[in-house]
């Protein structure tokens, strides 16, 4: 899967502003983005709802721009599911197959061979409105999948269920994508889903790419200042703060978590960085307290401790103390075209 | 205080005034209806004898011209129905898929503009069109063609004129309801468009086409009025406007067959479940 410099503007409205990617095969591929980045009107355009104003998409080589999605070797999930009310899951799922008139027989089988893989064997003759969020998002995964399209196209599927539904899900498509080999691509707007499921993932910010690659990659080494913030939290020193605590110009992230909260006095290794600080705002999570330090050379810095052996009591009360905060060298990553 | 605690009570006083006009204007004179139906009415004084019989249902179906003018009306009905359907379905469609939203609220004041004008007003107009030497003759003429004149033929294109935007209102109201995803999905599943209309669309908005055809449906059967104006043969709510001044038993009783087909009709569209999907 390969797109090449997409263009798609709505009237005046720039939706995606030149994007090019490469997908391999049977990759699970993440496409992360706040809501209205392009993220989705991407995914249209590959799954054929939208044509391209600029640029190709091409498929397995072979440019796939203006071909209808009827015709298209590429199957959606969509977000609302999109069952066909009137129709019996076993329906519902055999819909590709009796469409390409597949023959009867295999058809049955087939169906029954994709519900079993979603674990819904003998749900083939319930309606779509007797089942629950998660047996529907798991028809619709099923629809798709019975096709052994080259591509799968998720919109985020799991947006509409509770938090517990969804952590299964995840590792449930997990399973299925690697049992099946099948190119996966995964919009969404959750950075957590899109760290944990994908090989590699794109992060989509006003219509383009602001970085590709593996989510270690991304979450360590963010390419740009957005990315360091929507991939999970961090903390941007700039200007005059960068250079009195980093030692150099430029703009630098860094994780609230690799930082340690250290007595002033506190002995700092040639390979470890320092500033020092007053503790403004303590907020307890569960198994991890946050602090929110104000530095003497100026700025604010999020510090996240696991609460090993601090009770909540003892993290609450160092509000107001002044620390030093200690990090390794290698985790202050400047980010590059930036000053 | 009391009607914050008493759901019920405050249930009552909602509906306390519709429910009271339900029950005395609309069922009360349906009542009356079914009464004087199983009523005679005596050949010397013209008075309404109140004893039960079924003279007048025996009347009706041994009666000749009675059956002929039933038949006729049915007919009529399922045409009107049926042509309804297959002009409204398309600018239906084209309202709630394709249009942009300023076309689509054009299309839908031009669909309720006839509905502002008195219906006698609309009638007449085609009085005055499909008459002899009327508008359609004079245009038609060039081409050495006549209008259909004054007939059956009149009386089917008025009332379908006349009730198309029954039919085209509901239909819309059921195809806007189908969400787009749903098209995306079949398109997706490799379904042409004509597949996605017949396997998706088409079923789905089966109970809207059917909602309307229960309009232009019993809007027919009951109407004496554009048959009157357009053609001279009879329909049933014609021979029951003749009927209310001589024999008001009999005119009760004819007047239940159209209520009891509309009644059969609303079963046979619940039997084949164009209900469930509401």
């Amino acid at each position: 899967m390969r797109l090449e410099g997409v263009h798609k503007r709505f009237g005046e409205v720039v939706a995606v502003d030149g994007v090019d990617l490469d997908v391999h095969d049977g990759e699970f591929f993440s496409m992360l983005g706040p809501s209205g980045s392009g993220k989705t009107t991407t995914l249209r355009m590959i799954a054929g709802f939208e044509l391209p104003t600029a640029g190709r998409i091409l498929l397995h080589g072979q440019d796939v721009t203006a071909v209808p999605p009827f015709d298209r070797d590429v199957n959606t999930v969509f977000q609302d599911y999109a069952l066909f009310p009137h129709m019996s899951v076993g329906d519902n799922v055999g819909y590709g197959l009796m469409v390409r008139k597949a023959p009867k027989a295999e058809r049955v089988t087939r169906v029954r061979d994709a519900l079993r893989m979603v674990r819904l064997e003998g749900y083939e003759r319930r309606k779509p409105s007797q089942l629950s969020g998660g047996q529907r998002q798991r028809v619709a995964l099923a629809r798709a999948l019975v096709n052994r399209p080259r591509v799968l196209l998720l919109d985020e599927p799991l947006g509409a269920l509770d938090l517990k539904l969804r952590e299964e899900m995840q590792l449930e498509l997990k399973t299925i994508q690697q049992q099946v080999g099948i190119t996966f691509i995964y919009v969404t707007h959750d950075q957590e889903e899109a760290l944990t499921m994908s090989d590699r993932l794109a992060v989509f910010n006003k219509g383009r790419i602001e970085q590709v690659g593996a989510p270690a990659e991304v979450y360590e080494r963010p390419a740009t200042r957005f990315v360091a913030g929507f991939v999970g939290m961090s903390n941007l020193l700039t200007g005059a703060v960068a250079q009195a605590v980093i030692g150099r110009p430029g703009t630098f992230t860094i994780r609230p978590e690799k930082i340690h909260l250290a007595e002033l006095d506190a002995t700092v290794a040639a390979d470890e960085n320092s500033a020092t600080g007053r503790i403004r705002d303590v907020v307890y999570l569960g198994s991890d307290t946050r602090y929110i330090v104000a530095l003497d050379a100026g700025a604010d810095l999020a510090v996240t401790q696991q609460n090993l052996a601090t009770s909540s009591t003892e993290a609450l009360a160092l509000q107001g103390k002044a620390v030093r905060l200690v990090w390794k060298r290698q985790h202050d990553l400047p980010i590059v075209g930036e000053a | 205080m009391w009607l914050h605690r008493h759901p019920r009570g405050r249930l009552g006083l909602i509906l306390a005034l519709p429910l009271a006009w339900l029950v005395v204007a609309y069922l009360g004179s349906l009542l009356v209806l079914f009464l004087n139906a199983f009523w005679s009415r005596d050949p010397f004084t013209s008075l309404v004898v109140r004893e039960f019989t079924l003279d007048n249902f025996v009347e009706l179906l041994v009666t000749e011209v009675y059956r002929t003018v039933m038949f006729r009306t049915i007919a009529m009905a399922a045409l009107v129905t049926l042509t309804c359907i297959v002009l409204a379905y398309p600018i239906a469609y084209y309202m709630a898929k394709v249009a942009s939203r300023r076309i689509r609220g054009m299309l839908a004041v031009a669909v309720l503009m006839p509905l502002w004008a008195s219906y006698l007003v609309k009638a007449y107009s085609w009085r005055l069109i499909l008459s002899e030497e009327g508008v359609l003759d004079w245009v038609l003429e060039p081409f050495g063609l006549k209008g259909p004149g004054f007939g059956d033929v009149a009386v089917w294109l008025v009332f379908t004129y006349l009730w198309l935007p029954y039919m085209i209102l509901p239909i819309y109201a059921g195809l806007e309801r189908i969400p787009d995803s749903l098209l995306e999905a079949s398109s997706d599943l490799g379904g042409r468009g004509w597949t996605t209309f017949r396997r998706v669309i088409l079923p789905l908005s089966i109970p809207a086409v059917a909602a309307g055809s229960i309009f232009t449906f019993s809007l027919t059967l009951g109407d004496y009025i554009v048959p009157g104006l357009v053609s001279t043969t009879q329909f049933i709510g014609n021979v029951i406007f003749v009927n209310v001044a001589q024999d008001l038993p009999l005119a009760a009783a004819y007047s239940l067959v159209p209520l009891a087909i509309v009644l059969i009709y609303l079963y046979l569209v619940r039997r084949l479940g164009a209900f469930e999907a509401l």
